[in-house]
């Protein structure tokens, strides 16, 4: 068991509380670091896809999880992205140009959304991304001379100070560098005022109004930093790929993507990352666990969209702080050993509460 | 003439629409919650009276029958072992608990084998039939579906204002806790407006099969009924219909006036022009914010 006594408010914000986090977190990164002597080309490329879309997560996490606001049309701005960057190399733009332009473009488009946005919350926030989501889909599917409509865009491997970096272990190592960025930017955020301003609209937009928090902007800046953070996922996306068509940003890949923050734990920058284990790993298990089915149901092809579906039902009912919340729940057993409490993070139950009143 | 006719079948995909919506409105009037799952309910009920008539050879009226029944204790059922123990959570936790019904939904039958992955036809008796009012060509089944919708309406207005359960659950919409102290056992009600929405669901389900054929995926249509239901006012039963309405005579004229590609995204145009100048509906209810 670990106390720690908090003295000075300096430690309350802290990124490593203590020596175990610096220790662990040295470790990931270590392993992170050799990985590509450690693992084979397909577990390398597997572990590249985590990071892709851990960049992804990273960005809907702050928007759904600790701003509170939902976006079912998350899969447009990760196209944005992607079609930048895509478009920007084919004309020969130097790739790290590109992959801020991707970024850029995205935070735009996400301003954009947030300004319909902004009037707006809950289911009809949802519906009003959803309905984006679709938009931006048809402009990839029929823009034609720019994206190349349904027929897809080709993209070529990117280019660093004259080194190809198409190659497993470089683009590996690319991806490594970009998610460590952002995860250190969006810690960051998040202790600083602004975070602690989303997280105040999250828990209660007009309470947060009524400390002096100005809405529109955080929410624009939230939903402008979420999607530039997509956009930096969609880019590295579309050279993992190397091939893009609309139909990769579509309304599954949106729900895929909240799916997969849900998963992970909302509300947590961990979440992010285990919600992109999750995401990559459930179609390997599936395939895996096809064999130990009888034939009729292992071989039928609803089978994923079955597991998917009951995984997240299970996760809501009887974890909603998802993958986060179990490790949670392990690592404080393990602190309090003999004294956890079974009920210690159960959730109250408020029948009178509604969303209209909110 | 032109203009009429595509007025016609604007119609006839606007009360499909609005069907759907109308269980999206039953649902969250009564229980806060928005379903996802409602398109894949239209499915499993167009499924149902698929498999009555194919497998079972009954006439199509028992098996549309059957499947509305089974389609409403099913919504019961479903209510009572997935809903209820989340109720009272964040709104958006049950969102996602109807997109996992969804995904399952799907799954299943798309499982069925032989069944699952085929497109089939409803048998309807009314199928393909033309009648000829002057220039005017009148599908019997957009006809069929007009009038069916016209009828169910009716029925709802009737039992929402003249019956004991329909007073009720207007009851338990606008205050449960009101509601609760009167007497009304609220969370039995809430299972029947379950089952209320999945046999409207299968209703429109059943219309739909004759125009675009049985399969797993028919349950994406739902995904255009928001428009409607937001373009009606999320909370009223009559906005959901006229929101239907809207969103299908707005697809069927964009279909045939503008270019390619706007007939898809014209209900989602206009559900942003709607936000951003109606965010409540053309028949949205106004409540005052409390912290």
């Amino acid at each position: 068991m670990r106390f720690i006594f908090k003295t000075t408010y300096d430690q309350d914000i802290r990124l490593a509380r203590h020596g175990g986090h610096v220790l662990w977190y040295s470790l990931l990164v270590a392993f992170l670091l050799v990985a590509p002597w450690v693992i084979d080309e397909y577990w390398l490329a597997q572990l590249t896809f985590v990071l892709i879309y851990g960049i992804v997560g990273l960005g809907l996490m702050l928007l759904a999880g600790f701003t509170g606001q939902f976006s079912i049309g998350h899969a447009a701005f990760l196209g944005t992205g992607a079609y930048t960057q895509g478009v920007l190399t084919n004309m020969g733009v130097p790739f790290p140009l590109a992959l801020l332009a991707s970024a850029a473009l995205s935070a735009a488009v996400g301003v954009v959304v947030a300004l319909p946005a902004l009037r707006v919350k809950g289911i009809y926030l949802g519906i009003a991304t959803l309905s984006f989501g679709f938009i931006v889909e048809e402009v990839f599917a029929r823009w034609e001379s720019v994206t190349g409509g349904n027929a897809g865009l080709h993209v070529k491997s990117p280019q660093l100070f004259g080194w190809s970096l198409g190659s497993g272990e470089g683009f590996y190592f690319l991806c490594l560098v970009v998610a460590v960025i952002s995860t250190l930017g969006i810690l960051n955020l998040l202790r600083s005022p602004t975070g602690r301003a989303f997280v105040a609209i999250r828990d209660s937009e007009i309470s947060a109004q009524s400390m002096g928090i100005h809405l529109a902007r955080y929410k624009t800046m939230s939903f402008a930093i979420s999607a530039a953070l997509a956009g930096l996922g969609g880019a590295l996306y579309a050279h993992k790929l190397s091939f893009i068509s609309p139909d990769q940003f579509n309304i599954l890949q949106s729900i895929d993507l909240l799916l997969m923050v849900v998963i992970g734990g909302l509300g947590s920058v961990h979440g992010a990352f285990l919600g992109a284990i999750f995401l990559i790993a459930m179609p390997q298990l599936i395939s895996m666990g096809k064999d130990w089915l009888p034939a009729v149901v292992g071989q039928a092809p609803g089978l994923q969209g079955l597991v998917y579906g009951l995984v997240l039902i299970a996760f809501v009912l009887f974890e909603p702080l998802g993958l986060y919340g179990r490790w949670l729940k392990i690592r404080t057993w393990l602190q309090l050993f003999p004294f956890y409490r079974k009920g210690l993070f159960k959730r109250q139950k408020s029948f009178t509460k509604s969303d209209r009143l909110r | 003439m032109q203009i009429l006719q595509l007025l016609l079948s604007g119609i006839a995909q606007g009360c499909i629409y609005g069907l759907i919506a109308l269980g999206f409105v039953l649902i969250y009037k009564a229980t806060e919650t928005v379903s996802f799952a409602q398109g894949d309910l239209m499915m499993l009920g167009a499924f149902g009276a698929f498999a009555g008539m194919s497998l079972f050879g009954m006439p199509f009226w028992l098996a549309a029958l059957l499947a509305v029944v089974a389609m409403a204790a099913f919504g019961v059922l479903l209510e009572l072992v997935v809903i209820r123990p989340i109720l009272g959570q964040p709104q958006f936790s049950i969102v996602m608990l109807t997109i996992g019904i969804a995904y399952v939904a799907r799954g299943l039958i798309t499982m069925v084998p032989g069944i699952g992955t085929d497109t089939h036809t409803l048998a309807v008796p009314y199928k393909d039939q033309i009648w000829k009012l002057g220039e005017l060509v009148v599908n019997l089944e957009q006809l069929v579906i007009i009038i069916a919708t016209a009828i169910l309406c009716g029925l709802l207005f009737a039992m929402f204002r003249y019956s004991k359960l329909g007073i009720a659950m207007q009851a338990s919409s606008q205050n449960q806790l009101a509601a609760y102290y009167m007497g009304i056992p609220v969370k039995r009600l809430n299972g029947l407006v379950w089952g209320l929405a999945a046999a409207v669901a299968a209703i429109a389900g059943m219309l739909l099969a004759p125009i675009t054929f049985v399969h797993a995926n028919m349950g994406f249509i739902g995904l255009k009924a928001f428009p409607a239901a937001v373009v009606g006012g999320f909370g009223s039963l009559p906005g959901a219909i006229v929101g239907g309405l809207v969103i299908g005579i707005v697809e069927s004229f964009a279909g045939f006036y503008l270019p390619d590609g706007f007939k898809d995204t014209a209900p989602y145009i206009v559900v942003l022009l709607m936000l951003m100048i109606k965010p409540n509906g053309l028949f949205g209810e106004k409540l005052r914010k409390k912290v």
